[in-house]
């Protein structure tokens, strides 16, 4: 019984807190663009522009959903509710702290990764049942990048697993005690970040949403609720891809003085930051360059970070 | 990759940088005196309408947004019988301004012209009309013109010489 509401407890708990992070996401993420911009982005509701979201979501909510006539009804219907779904899933995986987190699976990294590979079905479907040429496009560019950036970033999280010898994530954090993987597995790092970025399709990799080539990509034809569930998929991605970050390279809730969760979560709000900053900074690359890029830089030197950590944890043992 | 992490931490940086934004509302912006708002019609320092209804600033209206008519008071002096300028079509081009040989039509610095009611950006000769002269004080058209008009004939007017009288045999 005790067992149990603990358990329950818990899983509302992080479901609330992850769903009430990412829709605050939105407004954090246009105020830092503000700060990096030389503006303010949106202070108007509430004090500083907290409530933005709630206005955001009033908007959203009394929109009319339309379902365009010449769409796949029930694909375009179910699309949306994918991303969220996975993304969400995927969160049960994630060791807040001790004693915080929905599931502590022994294969939790593999069911990460499998999770945040089905929110790319949510936008090839969404783009295909839209039954629109921007639409498809984004798609088609969505399952492209997925397919050459999902690679490597499995094989970028082996260096981490050799190190720490499970699939764990609680175990890959307490691997990290004395040394956080960030600075063991600097490469790996930076090929994961980049994945992440891929798949959360954030801002030099945005393509298949591009905006100012393909109207908004897979999603033109949402309006309504259903574009706000990819939209809190998106922010959801971010938030878990920055925990994960955060997790397998920076030591998850270690540190000291603080207690573990705030550790956590400030750690993670770093790295979310640092996403924003990407978006504020960098350009979008070209499709091809980014499949360039995806197959001649990043797997190779995800190879070889596999192979390095491979022969010092061959010569260590 | 180096070009990329320079960027990011010069857009870093301007997290210290002041903000350009003027919060309008709460705070008004420096407008300059030359800005081309909201259309007057000003007066001649002796209170009476500069506008001669002459049509050329309807005639220079890029978007026609200008109408009048013309008609003439018992002194002989050319007035607009009405003058309306349709605000929701002006496009704040300032071409009236240049073609107004008498500077009665003027844009001034004020933009804060919104309305709930599309109607009521028709504005009629009353709204326009002020009370002084605008931007160019001391400028009296039929004090220097020489045009007659009623207690002012031929020749009366500032640095006029009086009419030659080619019947006159005298020099």
């Amino acid at each position: 019984m005790n067992e149990w509401t603990g358990i329950w407890a818990n899983l509302i708990l992080i479901l609330a807190a992850v769903f009430a992070f990412s829709a605050m996401l939105s407004w954090i993420e246009r105020r830092l663009l503000g700060l990096w911009q030389d503006r303010y982005g949106p202070n108007r509701v509430g004090p500083f522009g907290v409530l933005q979201i709630v206005a955001d979501s009033i908007k959203l909510l009394t929109k009319e959903d339309w379902i365009p006539p010449f769409a796949d009804r029930a694909v375009f219907v179910l699309a949306p509710a994918i991303v969220a779904v996975a993304t969400l899933l995927a969160f049960a995986v994630v060791p807040l702290a001790p004693g915080i987190g929905v599931v502590d699976l022994n294969i939790g990294l593999l069911f990460f990764l499998a999770m945040s590979s089905l929110g790319v079905y949510s936008v090839v479907l969404g783009g295909w049942a839209s039954n629109n040429k921007y639409s498809l496009l984004g798609g088609f560019r969505a399952a492209a990048q997925m397919l050459s950036y999902e690679v490597f970033m499995g094989l970028a999280l082996m260096g981490v697993v050799m190190l720490a010898g499970s699939f764990n994530l609680r175990d890959i954090v307490a691997a990290q005690e004395n040394l956080w993987f960030c600075i063991p597995q600097v490469l790996g790092l930076a090929t994961f970040a980049v994945a992440g970025i891929a798949e959360a399709r954030r801002l030099p990799f945005d393509l298949p949403e591009s905006e100012n080539e393909l109207v908004a990509g897979f999603h033109t034809e949402y309006s309504s609720m259903k574009f706000g569930l990819f939209f809190i998929g998106e922010y959801v991605g971010i938030t878990l891809i920055s925990a994960m970050i955060v997790t397998l390279f920076f030591g998850g809730w270690l540190g000291p003085l603080l207690p573990p969760l705030v550790w956590f979560l400030l750690k993670t709000f770093i790295v979310i930051a640092c996403f924003v900053l990407l978006r504020a900074a960098l350009p979008r690359l070209r499709y091809d360059q980014l499949m360039a890029y995806g197959w001649k830089v990043m797997l190779p030197l995800t190879l070889v970070n596999l192979l390095i950590t491979g022969a010092v944890v061959l010569s260590m043992a | 990759m180096w070009n990329s992490l320079k960027t990011m931490w010069i857009i870093f940086l301007h997290m210290f940088h002041r903000r350009v934004t003027i919060e309008y509302p709460d705070e008004k912006p420096k407008i300059p005196p030359r800005w081309r708002g909201r259309i007057i019609l000003s007066r001649d320092p002796d209170g009476e309408e500069r506008c001669v209804a002459c049509y050329l600033c309807a005639a220079a209206c890029p978007v026609d947004c200008i109408a009048l008519q013309a008609t003439e008071n018992e002194h002989g002096r050319r007035y607009p019988e009405f003058f309306r300028i349709n605000f929701s079509r002006c496009i704040f081009c300032g071409y009236c301004e240049e073609a107004c040989p008498t500077d009665a039509i003027q844009l001034t610095p004020d933009f804060e012209m919104g309305e709930y009611n599309r109607k009521n950006l028709v504005y009629e000769k009353e709204d326009l009309l002020i009370d002084g002269t605008g931007k160019y004080p001391g400028y009296n058209f039929y004090r220097v013109a020489g045009v007659a008009i009623g207690g002012k004939s031929k020749g009366e007017a500032e640095k006029e010489a009086p009419p030659v009288d080619p019947r006159s045999l005298l020099p």
